[in-house]
């Protein structure tokens, strides 16, 4: 009875004891997971809120848009709304807010934002004549006459949303037309769709031409002596240590039409001197400088994977009579194939986001997506904007992992 | 104590380390440590944030006892915006170009600062007259003018040399590439000036729709032969190295490259384009006292006028004398000054409220017109 009972007892303190050292352990990761959820979980959700969620007018100018809620969108509003859009326009000055609206305003239709920062401060200085029943709307179409289209009115409607979809709308080339329905910007207006897929196809090309240049050289280390092997190793590596910006400026002296290489064709007669190749500040900067850049990423993952492949299957398959391409097809190459899987994923994603050395060497049709994020972030502040357009090149990561998952599989993949 | 004493016995470098690391400390960090009170100043960096502290932070600091530290940076306003939003303000001052200065205000990441605070002019008149119309905002106002001109290398040339904006255009009588900035910003303004739009048209007509298409057709007309540069130390070196045969730049950069560095470059003052910019304060600035006293001393006439002794931009106040001569080189400042009486009358005043109003729009249709 007591060596019975004993039993589960001791199963019980045994199962504990494993609950809590595998607790202890997982513990251990707990300084990490808190770092990953502070600096990259939180600013992502943070940004991808931004690109939805936008209250600075709804704020300022709540009594308004209650209001215009109710307008029909095509006729004059109503008398009643002048009123309130003045007194809260004035008090959006004194609260400082007024600006906010106006840029937000202005996103919408370009010229509003003078609109409505002046009418804010003229208004501000007016007093109401008790008995003109239509005295703000008087004096909002005296200061400015855009208040008498309703096309104005539409766009303190629209920036009034608090949740909108109108960045991500943008980021497509697209936008809300009068009757609200989704259409196509005007031609000249359209750049983002364009630069998403230039950003696809440079992406593309990056990811081949590193395969292509880096296999042969993650092939000839893996299978080097040991003493050669770590040589041509440490001379992809020593690049790879070498500051992005000294790398990139590098390109810049070689290439450039003044630059060594050209000098060097010119000296050799191979180009005429007004005829100097234009290799920077274009496609062929941006490709040539990606490429090197990446090249590491993509040879270290294969050159882990290769090392890996013991030699004696070649030569099996050699001694069973295939041909060194075939032998190189049938056995070599899918061996290789999970480095390569990590490799291309590894440079593709790193290149969709690629920001530095396109703004260097892009020049006029070598920029990318990400230079636009770089520009609405710093330069116009559009913050939404910015985070939507970085939240489809997020989705398109992401889709492009599934599908990867999907053809390789990723428990198959190895990163070194 | 007692502990430590035998192992600093066997290691008789580590007090010697220690000195090096506080002396390190002391060279890197000697405000900290000497004055209580020290002000951060963002500022353009190069020739131009040198000039400035030479004219204006140098005698600030000394007068007023305050520490001033430079910090670089390249315009616009993100850095402004996440250290307001994220509380941690370590920029007091910020010198901005004009349009940024009124975007930041818009946005409330500014301190006001009517132009009525500001010290009255020479003659003890308001502030508010002494700054040229198009110069002031709620939260600052332009303290220099700098010009986007033409300029080219006389080696380039053997006969006629270009002396108008058309002539910057025109690709049949000299043939060869130009130099744009990489920007919506002043092209626009430029292309129609090189059409020949009177300079007081301009942005009337860049409010229309077939003025726009004008302002694009015409630089259209040249777009295969442009190179576009970003920063502005390219201009004189794209003119030494001779890539381009002419090319627009901020006049700083090419006086100093003709003076300091004797470059056998040009100027054309024909249709120049008068850019402006000011100190800003930063809402949320632990040193909101220093920092105004900063911007009152910067706007000071006297004050202002000193820059063009170092560097050959021009106060914007109409008062504000300038310098007569170069410090360095003694150079005579007269015809390399964007206001001086040779100059003025050819110049544009750059709009800032346009840009505000339809620099987004624009940004975006020049970026899309650059990639086609």
């Amino acid at each position: 009875m007591t060596a019975n009972a004993a039993t589960p007892r001791a199963e019980l303190r045994n199962r504990a004891a494993r609950r809590n050292a595998r607790l202890r352990a997982s513990a251990l990761t707990l300084p990490l997971l808190a770092f990953i959820g502070v600096t990259f979980i939180a600013p992502l959700v943070v940004m991808l809120t931004r690109s939805v969620h936008d209250a600075a007018v709804a704020e300022a100018l709540p009594e308004t848009l209650a209001q215009l809620a109710e307008w029909d969108g095509a006729s004059m509003p109503p008398d009643a709304v002048f009123d309130t859009a003045a007194a809260e326009l004035v008090q959006a000055r004194e609260a400082r807010t007024v600006g906010q609206v106006a840029t937000r305003v202005n996103r919408i239709q370009s010229g509003l934002r003078s609109v409505v920062t002046r009418t804010a401060s003229r208004l501000r200085r007016l007093t109401p004549d008790a008995d003109d029943p239509q005295f703000w709307r008087n004096a909002m179409l005296d200061i400015a006459p855009a208040w008498g289209e309703a096309a104005t009115w539409r766009a303190m409607r629209a920036a009034g949303e608090r949740f909108t979809g109108r960045h991500y709308l943008q980021a497509l080339d697209l936008e809300r037309g009068a009757a609200g329905d989704v259409v196509a910007r005007a031609p000249e207006q359209r750049i983002y769709i364009a630069l998403f897929g230039r950003t696809l196809v440079v992406s593309l090309g990056v990811t081949a031409l590193c395969l292509l240049l880096g296999f042969p050289v993650a092939y000839l280390i893996a299978h080097a002596p040991p003493q050669r092997a770590n040589l041509l190793l440490l001379l992809v590596l020593v690049p790879f240590w070498t500051s992005l910006l000294v790398r990139t400026t590098s390109w810049i002296v070689l290439l450039q039409s003044q630059g060594v290489v050209n000098d060097f064709l010119v000296a050799l007669g191979l180009v005429a001197e007004d005829g100097r190749l234009s290799m920077i500040y274009n496609m062929t900067g941006t490709f040539v400088a990606m490429t090197h850049v990446l090249l590491p990423f993509m040879v270290l993952p294969l050159y882990a994977v290769m090392r890996t492949i013991p030699p004696s299957h070649m030569s099996a398959a050699a001694s069973l009579g295939a041909s060194f391409q075939r032998a190189f097809w049938r056995v070599y190459w899918p061996q290789t194939l999970p480095g390569v899987g990590a490799g291309s994923l590894l440079v593709f994603i790193l290149c969709i986001g690629f920001y530095i050395t396109p703004a260097l060497v892009g020049g006029r049709t070598g920029q990318l997506i990400s230079n636009m994020i770089a520009y609405h972030m710093q330069q116009s502040l559009n913050w939404g904007l910015a985070a939507a357009l970085g939240g489809i090149l997020l989705a398109c990561v992401v889709a492009l992992y599934l599908i990867f998952d999907r053809l390789v599989g990723v428990d198959r993949m190895k990163l070194g | 104590m007692t502990g430590r004493a035998p192992q600093m016995a066997t290691a008789p470098w580590r007090p010697a380390l220690a000195t090096v690391a506080l002396a390190v400390a002391a060279s890197v960090f000697p405000a900290a440590a000497l004055a209580a009170e020290v002000l951060t100043v963002a500022s353009w960096g190069g020739s131009y944030a040198r000039a400035s502290k030479l004219a204006v932070l140098d005698p600030f600091a000394e007068e007023y006892g305050i520490e001033v530290r430079l910090a670089d940076y390249n315009g616009g306003l993100a850095q402004v915006r996440s250290q307001v939003e994220t509380g941690n303000v370590h920029w007091d001052v910020v010198d901005f170009d004009t349009v940024d200065l009124l975007l930041g205000c818009d946005e409330g990441l500014l301190e006001l600062f009517p132009v009525a605070s500001l010290p009255p002019a020479t003659d003890g008149s308001p502030a508010a007259n002494d700054y040229p119309p198009g110069t002031v905002t709620d939260c600052g106002s332009a303290m220099l003018f700098f010009s986007s001109i033409v300029a080219y290398n006389t080696l380039s040339f053997e006969a006629e040399t270009p002396t108008t904006a058309a002539d910057f255009f025109d690709l049949e009588k000299f043939p060869g590439r130009r130099g744009l900035r990489r920007k919506a910003q002043v092209n626009l303004e430029f292309a129609l000036l090189g059409d020949g739009v009177p300079r007081e048209d301009v942005y009337a007509l860049l409010d229309t729709p077939a003025g726009l298409e004008r302002a694009y057709a015409k630089l259209d007309s040249i777009k295969d032969q442009v190179v576009w540069w970003e920063t502005g130390a390219q201009p004189p070196q794209l003119l030494a190295d001779r890539e381009v045969l002419m090319t627009t730049a901020p006049n700083g950069r090419i006086f100093n490259a003709q003076v300091l560095e004797d470059q056998p470059f040009a100027v054309i003052w024909d249709s120049h384009i008068l850019n402006h910019g000011g100190f800003g304060v930063v809402t949320g600035t632990n040193n909101l006292d220093a920092a105004r006293a900063l911007v009152l001393y910067g706007a000071r006439p006297d004050v202002m006028g000193r820059l063009s002794a170092y560097i050959a931009y021009s106060p914007t106040r109409l008062s504000s004398p300038t310098a007569p001569v170069n410090l360095a080189t003694g150079t005579p400042m007269g015809p390399h000054l964007p206001t001086s009486p040779q100059n003025r009358d050819s110049a544009l005043l750059f709009d800032f409220e346009w840009w505000a109003d339809n620099g987004d729009e624009q940004r975006e249709r020049f970026a899309a017109w650059l990639g086609r």
